[in-house]
């Protein structure tokens, strides 16, 4: 193809995607809408797959049938939504295998939020309210955005996430209602879970090196500072409303700008997670890896199995 | 008579909750995605039928007794499961063929509670018939995939049915509150599944290229209280907040 068909091409892609016209799987894209999107979706399964792993810790030990049944649900969920992702990102022209090798060896990264650990069952509630609440925010635009596939695997993800987000929050009603020392096991998983929180909204700004690409072709609606504003501003009043207290001395209202003024991020933090030096990444990983290392056997025997069923048709 | 019906339900029904516990543990560690919602499925499943069960043993037990109470807060001798369900997730083949072995039992005994004179259990079994026979399909697939894949597939399911093979004559063991149900026409008599159910699960072996082992000793125990060492393990995890923080409400 020439320089000048590429660019006739690129034009009316880019007029596609003003017009708010879905891409699908086999239009013609620029090789770098289809990196991009590769980059973003996998990202998104593999955060949803690592994602089960802090809640996971607390099946085994949930404090009744009923937590424990909608503990497990949502977990399950999750799988779900690793797998329409997957299968979304595959018909960018990858395999699931090759997303996996990529999450194994950590050339993809999943969301860092993972990485911290869950150390009481109120980090079930904190996870659900405010992991899920940021996602929400962050994922209800992914709706609407170009890639077609991506879009409506997003619609389905983003129902269950906000029944995932008033699950979470319904479980810190419940402790923030009860005893002492169950108000006591909420406000410590808040104080825990907030700063990440902030943080899943990715750099500031002026940091963000994929932002401007990202909006022109509608991956992004809005930027990280935008979204993580929004955030304080829908979390704060739920806060207050169950008698928990954000743990952060410089959050205050601002008339104004009719919004939340709100404390310094620890970006040291955030680059040192992102890096693979939180406090679980290691275990998330040899978590995933082993799991799959694990079961290569089960898969091998599946595939002989069916080529032997295969070939036991053709033959009769 | 309520003493024994009440007993009669935990007989049944912790089975399934020992072994709904047991496949949570295998929540987002599965060899693949699809695998792991599916033994997630079977596990809400099992966790749904106990919830039915126990909410009407505590209905008939008074005393402020709840669907919790009754999962949580028994120590470990007043399980009445049978040991086959308690064995750990050795490797994938183990967690199949323990699978296996029980949905075989599980629909069979299901069918016949279905007739039960109780109207509540003969409702929780006409619901939990079309789960099971899900389970049973799921689990004896992969007995065949596993059997006749590889090798390796192969050696690793026969290892698991040799190590749990033990485990299923205790399946047909009855106990005081069996006998005094069956005469009520409320419990089933699961001397009667025995024959059918080694006729199944042979048949399923064979087509699986897997040899059936040759004891004639078997392992008991689990229906009168008395567990193996991985029991008490299983409870640690499960009754933690229970234990931890009792009385209260999550």
């Amino acid at each position: 193809m020439s320089e000048k068909e590429i660019k006739s091409l690129e034009a009316e892609f880019e007029a596609r995607i003003a017009r708010d016209e879905k891409i699908e799987p086999k239009d013609w894209m620029p090789e770098k809408y289809r990196q991009t999107h590769i980059r973003q979706i996998s990202q998104h399964a593999h955060s949803e797959i690592v994602g089960m792993l802090p809640e996971g810790n607390w099946i085994t030990r949930a404090p009744s049938l009923r937590r424990k049944v909608a503990l497990l649900a949502k977990v399950q969920d999750e799988a779900g939504h690793g797998l329409y992702l997957y299968s979304a990102c595959e018909t960018l022209g990858i395999s699931r295998d090759e997303l996996y090798e990529q999450l194994h060896t950590g050339k993809a990264k999943y969301s860092s939020i993972f990485n911290y650990p869950t150390l009481t069952w109120a980090d079930m509630g904190a996870i659900g309210w405010l992991v899920d609440g940021a996602a929400i925010i962050n994922q209800v635009p992914l709706c609407n955005t170009s890639y077609g596939p991506y879009a409506r695997a997003m619609i389905r993800v983003c129902k269950e996430e906000s029944f995932h987000q008033r699950q979470g929050y319904e479980i810190m009603i419940k402790l923030a209602n009860g005893t002492p020392e169950q108000k006591a096991m909420a406000q410590d998983a808040l104080n825990r879970w907030w700063w990440p929180s902030l943080m899943m909204f990715g750099p500031t700004d002026a940091e963000s090196v994929h932002t401007e690409q990202s909006m022109k072709w509608k991956l992004k609606r809005k930027t990280n500072d935008e979204l993580r504003q929004q955030f304080v501003d829908q979390t704060v009043p739920q806060a207050e409303l169950i008698g928990l207290t954000i743990p952060d001395p410089d959050l205050k209202w601002n008339a104004e700008r009719k919004s939340y003024d709100f404390g310094e991020i620890d970006w040291n933090e955030f680059w040192q997670v992102v890096k693979g030096h939180g406090p679980c990444n290691k275990e998330r990983m040899k978590a995933r890896v082993g799991a799959w290392e694990r079961g290569e056997w089960v898969r091998d025997a599946a595939i002989a199995y069916a080529e032997k069923q295969q070939r036991a048709a053709l033959s009769s | 008579m309520k003493e024994n019906q009440y007993k009669y339900i935990l007989l049944v029904a912790d089975n399934s909750l020992i072994l709904a516990q047991r496949l949570g543990e295998l929540c987002g560690h599965g060899p693949n995605l699809e695998t792991d919602i599916a033994l997630t499925n079977i596990s809400l499943d099992l966790f749904g039928q106990v919830r039915s069960y126990y909410q009407y043993a505590a209905k008939l037990m008074g005393n402020n007794a709840t669907e919790d109470s009754i999962a949580f807060l028994r120590k470990e001798h007043e399980y009445r499961n049978v040991l086959l369900v308690e064995q750990p997730n050795t490797d994938f083949a183990y967690t199949i063929v323990r699978q296996f072995l029980f949905d075989m039992y599980h629909l069979l005994f299901l069918q016949e509670l279905q007739k039960s004179k109780d109207l509540t259990l003969s409702a929780i079994a006409a619901k939990s018939v079309k789960e099971v026979s899900y389970h049973r399909r799921f689990s004896s697939d992969w007995i065949k995939r596993l059997g006749d894949g590889t090798e390796e597939s192969n050696r690793r399911v026969q290892n698991a049915v040799d190590d749990l093979w033990v485990y299923t004559d205790e399946l047909f063991h009855q106990t005081e509150d069996d006998i005094a149900m069956v005469k009520e026409g409320i419990g089933v008599d699961v001397t009667k599944l025995k024959n059918t159910y080694y006729e199944q699960v042979k048949s399923i072996l064979e087509e699986a290229a897997i040899a059936i082992p040759e004891t004639a000793y078997f392992q008991k125990g689990g229906k009168h209280g008395i567990h193996t060492e991985h029991l008490g393990y299983l409870l640690n995890d499960m009754q933690f907040m229970q234990r931890t923080y009792p009385n209260m409400e999550w």
